[in-house]
């Protein structure tokens, strides 16, 4: 699989593939621009895939939060996800791992800022924020909150290797990875460092409105072009009730249909809706426990069927 | 590079989802009303969303001598329009691309477009930090840039990604012409209540605890949203949102 995800984007059709032992060499390599680093880059299959095979031995599902838009609620889901999958079953143990590198927004959701990340012999320790809920990010790394993080790719990649291969989980039954938006160096890398470790599936989350579909429709094309199962979609912020007049309003507009419509369009699982709740917002930004403190609310009743449904897409695959 | 246009301007945020796109379009749409020559370059590779915004999908990007000819949003073009959403088959299609040929791709737009004369070139990224970011401003090192509007929204989530990317204006020496508060407060339509639905006023202090120009409050109005392509301030004149892209032109400009 690693060598479908590296030949994913537009290469030379005869093109051996990067980790192949002709690369550089083969008749098609004449007159290509990477001809040379090719010929003498290293060969095989990057040693970090084993390694991270190994780390995620005692972790039964591995779930990546993917979108191709930024700002729809990847983390805010992540985090919903985390806390309704632990608080569920207390002896299930659930950890959420932040690879939105450029902009980790877990601390704050998960009401961890300022903790530390210590090193032990066996890995970094990632930060507990419940018995059977930790959680790793970038943000436990940076000296303060305007820290930027202004790296290219190849350093992205190997932050990722590190998260993947490095941190000590323990043994675990869901670990969920927020990703950032887009389809590029950080998903490609998490989808090949993961490609032997046995990618449980991707959860899509999207907003109603087509500006945001046109990118999600891209982020789904992208699972497809790399082998990635896609659990089903989540569309998060789908209507607001107004406080005071109980009327609801569309505030981003399902002007095609919405996610669900999407989803009978490209035959891809439709978990459920969020509705657009100030209070969820103002939680995450507090970082207090949604699920916990507000059971009865028309979120936490529409996230427990999300939650469900997931779990039962989770446990299919097994059979 | 960039010969004929007077002045660049970057849309940046570190956080996604928070209207870059539609300030970006708004803006160059508001810029056109007043009538300048106005250019409009998406470089968010992976997720454009400037074709569809201004209603221009479909559309063929021409190759002549002279470089790529952009998309011309009106007939007395006014506004030309660049981005990579022009290049693709389908639009489902992913750009699945890591950091070297997103880099080249920037490189590309910014040398191979002939723009021809423009008073204002608006520059739209993608969220993040990362390397077209760090492409854009050492292409422009080359040409005067005369700054960056950081679009944010009013929760702490935002605020705290929205401060890694004034450090990295900071740190890359691009002044911040200042920040643009978007989706502050919904007023509802039957009993216009005015809810915070991602509270209010973390643009203000952003911009006070950065020490950098604060620009004006956008509400959440989902009219602006379904304008696609036509200007906030010629068809809605009278809404709060019209008045703040007006101000906003007039402190830019």
């Amino acid at each position: 699989m690693a060598t479908s995800v590296e030949k994913a984007g537009s290469v030379p059709e005869h093109c051996p593939g990067t980790e192949s032992a002709n690369a550089g060499k083969a008749s098609a390599c004449a007159g290509c621009p990477n001809q040379q680093i090719c010929a003498s880059g290293p060969k095989g299959p990057d040693p970090g895939i084993q390694l991270v095979k190994e780390r995620l031995e005692q972790v039964r599902n591995k779930i990546l939060i993917l979108s191709g838009k930024g700002g729809v609620g990847k983390s805010t889901v992540t985090a919903l996800l985390g806390r309704s999958l632990a608080a569920a079953d207390k002896e299930r143990n659930v950890a959420v791992l932040d690879i939105d590198i450029c902009g980790p927004s877990q601390p704050r959701v998960l009401g961890a800022l300022n903790e530390q990340v210590h090193q032990s012999g066996s890995g970094w320790s990632p930060v507990y924020v419940d018995d059977n809920l930790s959680v790793m990010s970038i943000g436990f790394l940076l000296s303060s909150p305007d820290d930027a993080v202004i790296w290219r790719g190849p350093k992205k990649n190997g932050m990722i290797r590190q998260f993947l291969s490095e941190v000590d989980w323990g043994t675990l039954d869901y670990l969920l990875m927020d990703t950032p938006p887009g389809t590029s160096d950080e998903h490609l890398s998490a989808s090949t460092y993961l490609s032997q470790a046995g990618l449980t599936g991707a959860v899509i989350v999207t907003t109603p409105q087509e500006v945001a579909l046109l990118d999600v429709r891209k982020e789904i094309d992208f699972c497809r072009k790399v082998n990635i199962r896609i659990l089903g979609v989540v569309e998060n912020m789908s209507i607001f009730v107004c406080p005071c007049c109980k009327r609801l309003s569309e505030i981003f507009p399902a002007a095609t249909g919405g996610a669900k419509k999407m989803c009978e369009d490209l035959k891809v699982p439709f978990l459920g809706s969020l509705p657009l709740d100030p209070t969820i917002a103002r939680y995450c930004d507090e970082g207090r426990d949604f699920v916990g403190d507000l059971p009865n609310s028309p979120a936490v009743d529409a996230l427990n069927g999300i939650v469900t449904r997931l779990v039962e897409m989770c446990d299919s695959k097994e059979e | 590079m960039l010969e004929g246009v007077k002045h660049v301007i970057l849309v940046l945020s570190g956080k996604g989802g928070v209207g870059k796109s539609t300030v970006s379009t708004q803006l160059a749409l508001t810029l056109k009303e007043k009538g300048f020559k106005v250019g409009l370059l998406d470089i968010d590779l992976c997720g454009p969303s400037v074709p569809y915004l201004l209603q221009l999908e479909g559309k063929d990007v021409h190759q002549t001598d002279g470089g790529w000819v952009p998309v011309y949003a009106d007939n007395d073009q006014k506004l030309a329009v660049m981005s990579i959403g022009f290049l693709l088959n389908s639009r489902d299609s992913a750009v699945v691309w890591r950091g070297p040929k997103k880099t080249a791709m920037v490189k590309q737009f910014l040398t191979d477009v002939c723009w021809g004369d423009l008073d204002y070139l608006l520059i739209d990224t993608p969220p993040g930090t990362s390397d077209e970011h760090i492409s854009v401003m050492e292409a422009l090192k080359a040409v005067k840039c005369d700054g960056a509007i950081i679009v944010t929204t009013p929760q702490q989530v935002s605020i705290e990604d929205v401060r890694k990317e004034i450090t990295f204006c900071k740190k890359t020496e691009i002044p911040v012409l200042g920040i643009i508060e978007n989706m502050s407060g919904f007023v509802c339509p039957s009993c216009t209540e005015c809810t915070n639905i991602f509270s209010k006023g973390g643009g203000e202090a952003l911009a006070q605890l950065a020490q950098v120009p604060f620009l004006g409050v956008l509400p959440i109005d989902p009219r602006v949203g379904a304008l696609l392509g036509k200007a906030c301030v010629t068809e809605l004149p009278d809404s709060p949102s019209a008045k703040t892209f007006n101000t906003i032109v007039q402190k830019i400009t």
